[in-house]
């Protein structure tokens, strides 16, 4: 586990990469794209940032296996918040009474 | 056994973590666990006791069918206040902010906790959380339900529904902090020769718990936060109108609060199975089970939260999936139940006050368990959701389950935390009096709610009235029990008789240093070599029961 000194010049650069997602973000909130586009387009931004957020500034990318496992096991529970809930949202209208 | 038995001489005098330093100060900048426990038992005793007032209040009101000593909007508050005291300030924080945060480092061998600043820090936020509680209830109050349903919470409430929120956001994370501590201490910090599979199932349980409280508490947090929003900007995530869903919350809520139960029942099981084993001085029957079953229990009630929603519009695909995982999750409960009761067998056993406690959790949790599976089938809950029958339900696990748990606790370790021993007759009375008030005071309810008398109203059709008024009958009986414990350990910590330092005979290490502990906890770092639950004299307890003979 030892400490990993990073550069600030890779900070800035991350940090100039949010700017831009939030710009982009911004953007693409005025424009209506067709279909379901528009949350595919803004969860993809913001998945993104997420991650640049957690492997720099949050140090996971130079981080020992043991935090990789804290981190991943977190996703995961992500992930079943996420199943669980949306086997209700995406069969709502198996039935013909929706 | 006699080598270790008489190691050391009850001694108030030594110098203990009590009498170690005086004044407020040492007790308000402490970071010995031991301490910190103590300040936790005196700050959810508190929140006890503000939350069995509105129990008072509730049952007061539904003696009769009339809603007449309440107004309607005053009953709303007075049980919703009664839910989050109970819940956010008394249970989860209950046996792992008191028990665990005293027995954790002593029962593995460690000196403290693995952090012991952040521990006290925790307390403090526990503290600031209920402050903004107390300010909320003192302001005017909130009615939402302790669960804040959307639209009602974000929309229409007119009580003060972000300051309540606000404390249960805040000393969410006391409770964040305290399971990253124990999970880190039991790592990191058990004694040389404490295996994995040595450790006393108490610490698994807390290790369960602690996984619990680190994955879920966050998305209540959240979800909290979603909800002042919502009320303050009107974002339109709960709001169907801008493109959001209230079902949405109750996923959310539920996400955490149905972990949360096991959050409240899980260090209870822990209780009752060193109490199971100790008092029938027996090694558990199946140990490997009991400690995974905890793990399992903490990893799939992960899975089964949609049994809340089975009648708020949720897909009912989804509630296929929820009802059978509802069923699955019972599986390690009952794995539990089944080894408790084999360990009993042929086992020799001490109708001490913790063991009646134990004892009556088997049975109650037993009933609540089951009355689960009745609400977890999908058609039966229909019938039975938002009745009496679900607060009978859950009041049979947290009171019956939990609560005794935790009061049994207390009276086993009450030596080793106070140094005296409580008296055993009135120990004994007053368990009796707790089990029979909290029968009466529940069992009727089952009836009530399966007749159809709903939730939440403060009046209520005549014909039920027979069943309310058996119940708060049995509250009345409850709560003088709860008194009696209450008034007897006070009195203890200054009349009771003194300690030794393993008064029950016990082969576990907490019972291995005098009682009430060092601050160090052990004067030099103990050897182990014995199995958990191991009561046959060994050579090596002689060696551990030396260092103390010494030191004396
Ligand atoms: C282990 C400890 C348990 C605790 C502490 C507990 C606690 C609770 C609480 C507090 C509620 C009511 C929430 C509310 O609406 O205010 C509840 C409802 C419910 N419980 Fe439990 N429960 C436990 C175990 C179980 C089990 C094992 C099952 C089924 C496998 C179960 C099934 C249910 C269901 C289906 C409901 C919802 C009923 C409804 O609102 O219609 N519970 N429980
Ligand atoms: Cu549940």
């Amino acid at each position: 586990m030892s400490e990993h000194i990073v550069q600030l010049k890779v900070y800035v650069t991350i940090f100039l990469a949010l700017l831009v997602g939030t710009a982009l973000t911004v953007m693409a909130g005025l424009h209506d794209f067709p279909g379901k586009l528009n949350v595919i387009i803004a969860l993809t931004i913001a998945v993104v940032k997420a991650t640049l957020v957690v492997l720099y500034f949050m140090h996971v990318r130079y981080s020992s296996r043991l935090i990789w496992v804290v981190f991943t096991s977190a996703l995961f529970w992500l992930v079943i918040l996420f199943a669980l809930t949306f086997s209700d949202y995406w069969t709502r209208c198996w039935l013909p009474v929706c | 056994m006699k080598a270790f038995e008489t190691f050391e001489t009850p001694s108030a005098a030594r110098v203990n973590y009590i009498n170690a330093e005086y004044g407020l100060k040492s007790w308000l900048l402490t970071r010995d666990h031991k301490r910190i426990a103590l300040l936790y038992l005196g700050s959810i005793s508190f929140f006890f006791f503000i939350g069995g007032l509105y129990a008072m209040f509730i049952r007061l009101e539904l003696l009769t069918p009339q809603g007449d000593l309440l107004a309607s909007t005053t009953y709303n508050k007075v049980f919703t206040q009664h839910g989050i005291i109970m819940i956010f300030f008394f249970l989860i924080p209950s046996i792992p902010a008191t028990l665990g945060n005293f027995l954790v480092p002593l029962m593995i061998g460690a000196k403290d906790l693995a952090f012991p600043r952040i521990n006290l820090l925790s307390w403090y936020i526990y503290l600031l959380g209920g402050i903004i509680t107390i300010y909320a209830l003192l302001a005017g109050g909130v009615d939402t339900g302790w669960t804040f349903y959307a639209p009602y919470s974000t929309t229409f409430s007119n009580s003060y529904v972000i300051a309540a929120g606000l404390g249960i956001f805040v000393s969410g994370f006391s409770s964040i902090l305290t399971g990253l501590n124990f999970i880190v201490t039991i790592h990191t910090m058990r004694a040389p020769g404490m295996t994995w599979f040595r450790l006393p199932l108490f610490i698994w349980a807390h290790y369960a718990t602690s996984l619990v409280m680190i994955l879920g508490t966050p998305v209540v947090a959240i979800t909290i936060l979603l909800l002042a929003f919502e009320r303050v900007a009107h974002v339109g995530i709960f709001d169907p109108a801008a493109g959001g869903d209230p079902v949405l919350f109750q996923h959310l809520f539920w996400f955490y609060s149905h972990p949360a139960v096991y959050i409240m029942v899980l260090p209870s099981m822990g209780v009752v199975s060193e109490l199971i084993a100790n008092f029938s001085r027996k090694n558990i029957f199946g140990y490997k089970f009991v400690a995974f079953s905890s793990l399992a229990i903490a990893v799939f009630g992960f899975l089964v939260w949609g049994h809340h929603l089975f009648v708020a519009s949720q897909s009912v695909y989804a509630g296929m999936i929820f009802s059978f995982l509802s069923f699955a999750v019972a599986i390690p409960s009952a794995i539990k139940v089944f080894n408790w009761t084999a360990t009993l067998y042929k086992g020799s056993i001490s109708y001490d006050t913790p063991m009646l406690y134990a004892l009556g959790f088997i049975g109650l949790f037993t009933v609540g368990g089951m009355t689960g599976l009745f609400l977890a089938a999908l058609a039966v809950d229909v019938h039975v959701s938002d009745t009496y029958f679900i607060v009978a339900h859950f009041h049979y696990i947290m009171v019956g389950g939990a609560l005794f748990g935790y009061l049994g606790g207390l009276h086993y370790w009450w030596p080793k935390i106070s140094g005296r021993m409580y008296p055993e007759g009135w120990g004994r009375f007053s368990a009796l009096v707790i089990f029979v008030g909290f029968n009466l005071t529940f069992l009727p309810q089952f009836v009530a709610g399966y007749l159809g008398m709903p939730r939440r109203y403060h009046a209520y059709p005549p014909e039920f009235q027979v069943f309310n008024v058996l119940s708060s009958a049995g509250a009345s009986i409850l709560g003088v029990g709860f008194l009696i414990p209450m008034i007897y350990l006070v009195w203890s910590m200054r009349y009771g008789k003194l300690a030794e330092a393993n008064p029950w005979h016990l082969p576990g290490l907490e019972w291995r240093t005098a009682s009430p502990p060092p601050t160090e906890n052990f004067l030099a770092t103990p050897v182990v070599t014995w199995e958990a639950y191991e009561f046959a004299p060994v050579e090596e307890m002689r060696v551990i029961g030396k260092f103390r003979d010494e030191e004396v």
